[in-house]
């Protein structure tokens, strides 16, 4: 742990850096997307969603209304689609993430991403681990770091023996925590993860729940779920999004946010009621 | 006693779809017809390779000895002698023409697949690697006599490994544009997840992955270029003597091949087909090693 603070100490360099804007210090990223394209689709409006630092902050709303594409915003994954274009601001700890001067791929090395789809490297499991601490000159104990990871990510006792073998043999849940191991190893302050659990059975969802328990003590995270009950259990906030129909496209907007339990338990909008009720999804 | 138990019959029988294979009913039996005519045609594909390896190993096999590859080529009527002047020049030449195009190829292939897919440079020069491909080789030898030979002054094994280098850059590229391409496109946004930037995505990622295929092109393109005549003819000629310098005629096993086979002497023609023999072997050990190295880590 001490050593993976100091290999990545530079997550601090950019913590101290004065925060311009009038930001509580407890904001992470503050995401404020006006308008999200991909090419004339609009395809997200209106979303201010502020990330607490040290908190989960979910994500829920039906399918398409936007969720991966909110978060890819906040590590600019979305540069890499040619057509993306995108309106508003994303400011990590007060610095504009979309400024010119900024480098995409620093940005990224802070903020370390689950996605959807299991996407393991075609190499070795340990590799697979391995990757992002060798990319980021690691210094500390490889070995350790690797076992610590895959142990949080509840993978260790099913491939401790076969560690050399390809992260593509692997089953779907396995590959998925391979992934979230991956991602972890690194120990980066951000972590977005995008349905991290959809593969997993509940046994492997209920230790990954534990571990982002466990990480948001050091970290934050914002999590993409579809599984209302997840999102009780371990968001602290929660943003739910919805889709507008209304002008012909289907574009996604924030519906509303706010403490988890108010948004479960008595929600302001209608909308956000009949998604919870599971009169529509 | 025999009501009851046909009653149950006829109910199992409404009951349970029938599962066993019937061989000659449509659909099984145009499967059939098809897994025939399949195997049919691998055969009849198969035939004509097999005699030709059949041929090369009893006519060639009688002078696979040590001598074959020590010694050089013997003169009109002389008995005796070897290829190995042949073997080594073959060996250089190819080797210089892989040196050449697989660094450029496997770049351009890089280009094409990831870098500037769209662009204009990338779908000119795509057009061109496939006309490349369907060039006569004899014209790879014309253009680098003009180019290579008359301004070095001379045939030499240079101009040779150029000429080869310029057949195999085509496939080269297009093999290695393709196993590019089969990276998936989650793997590289997991990679620029992690922070890698463009190079890094495609040193670590995008190259490793694709090796497999890349070996298998080179390798293609390997095999073909050792065993192509015509561009050596007005490049590297041929010698009859030991390799000295990059910058002379130079002996190929594919035009001692098409020199002695030829010739009216049974000494001769035994050495082509034993060349024959050793070139398809070279071939052979050079794809077996491709193999090894480009297998995928389990
Ligand atoms: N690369 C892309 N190019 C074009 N359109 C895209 C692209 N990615 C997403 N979209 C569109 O943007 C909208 C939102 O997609 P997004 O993936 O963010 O939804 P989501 O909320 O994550 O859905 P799900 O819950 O099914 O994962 C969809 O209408 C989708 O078609
Ligand atoms: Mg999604």
């Amino acid at each position: 742990m001490n050593a993976t603070a100091e290999a990545m100490a530079i997550p601090t360099a950019v913590n101290a850096v004065p925060t311009t804007a009038a930001m509580p210090a407890s904001i992470a990223i503050d995401c404020k997307l006006d308008k999200v394209f991909y090419g004339d689709f609009l395809a997200v409006r209106d979303s201010h969603v502020p990330i607490e630092k040290g908190k989960i902050t979910g994500f829920i709303g039906p399918s398409g209304c936007g969720k991966s594409t909110v978060l890819r915003c906040l590590n600019r994954m979305n540069d890499l689609i040619k057509i993306f274009r995108f309106q508003g601001h994303v400011h990590f700890h007060g610095q504009d993430v979309y400024a010119r001067n900024v480098d995409p791929v620093i940005l990224r090395r802070y903020i370390g991403m689950v996605f959807q789809q299991p996407n393991p490297f075609t190499m070795s499991i340990f590799d697979n681990v391995a990757f992002g601490l060798r990319l980021n000159r690691f210094k500390g104990n490889l070995q350790e770091q690797v076992e610590k990871s895959l142990r949080r990510a509840a993978l260790w006792d099913e491939v401790k023996d076969k560690l050399n073998n390809s992260g593509l043999s692997l089953s779907g849940g396995q590959q998925q925590r391979l992934c979230i191991a991956r991602a972890i190893a690194t120990e980066p302050s951000i972590l977005l993860m995008d349905e991290p659990c959809s593969a997993l059975d509940p046994v492997a969802t209920r230790r990954i729940e534990e571990l982002m328990i466990e990480l948001k003590a050091k970290y934050t995270i914002a999590l993409v779920t579809h599984n209302m009950q997840q999102a009780m259990r371990v968001a602290d906030k929660t943003a739910f999004f919805g889709v507008d129909i209304s002008k012909g496209g289907r574009t996604g907007y924030l519906v509303e946010m706010g403490d988890t339990q108010q948004i479960f338990e008595n929600p302001k909008e209608d909308l956000t009621k009949k998604y919870i009720r599971g009169e529509f999804s | 006693m025999n009501e009851p138990s046909t009653a149950v019959d006829f109910a199992t029988r409404i009951e349970l779809p029938k599962l066993e294979k019937s061989f000659f009913v449509g659909r099984a039996l145009s499967s059939s017809l098809l897994t025939i005519g399949v195997w049919v045609a691998a055969i009849l594909a198969s035939v004509p390779l097999f005699s030709v390896l059949y041929m090369l190993i009893v006519r060639g096999g009688a002078r696979l000895n040590l001598e074959l590859f020590t010694e050089l080529p013997p003169a009109g009527f002389e008995l005796g002698g070897g290829i190995g002047n042949a073997i080594v020049g073959t060996l250089v030449m190819v080797g210089i023409a892989t040196l050449i195009s697989v660094p450029v190829g496997i770049l351009a292939g890089v280009y094409l697949a990831d870098l500037g897919p769209d662009t204009k440079v990338a779908s000119a020069a795509r057009f061109l690697a496939k006309t490349l491909t369907g060039l006569p080789s004899i014209l790879a030898g014309v253009f680098i006599y003009a180019a290579v030979v008359l301004a070095m002054g001379g045939y030499s094994a240079i101009a040779g490994g150029i000429a080869l280098a310029v057949t195999m850059l085509p496939t080269v590229v297009l093999t290695a544009e393709e196993a590019m391409k089969m990276v998936p496109q989650k793997m590289k946004d997991a990679a620029y997840g992690m922070g890698c930037t463009r190079t890094q995505v495609i040193w670590k990622i995008v190259l490793p992955t694709g090796l497999p295929g890349i070996l298998t092109g080179v390798m293609l393109a390997v095999a073909g270029a050792a065993g192509n005549s015509a561009p050596l003819l007005f490049t590297a000629l041929f010698s009859n003597y030991w390799l000295h310098s990059l910058r002379e005629p130079t002996a190929s096993l594919s035009i001692l091949i098409y020199n002695f086979s030829g010739m009216p002497f049974d000494n001769q023609i035994e050495l082509a087909w034993a060349a024959s023999l050793v070139l398809v072997l070279i071939v052979l050990v050079f794809s077996i090693l491709s193999r090894i190295i480009g297998r995928p880590k389990v």
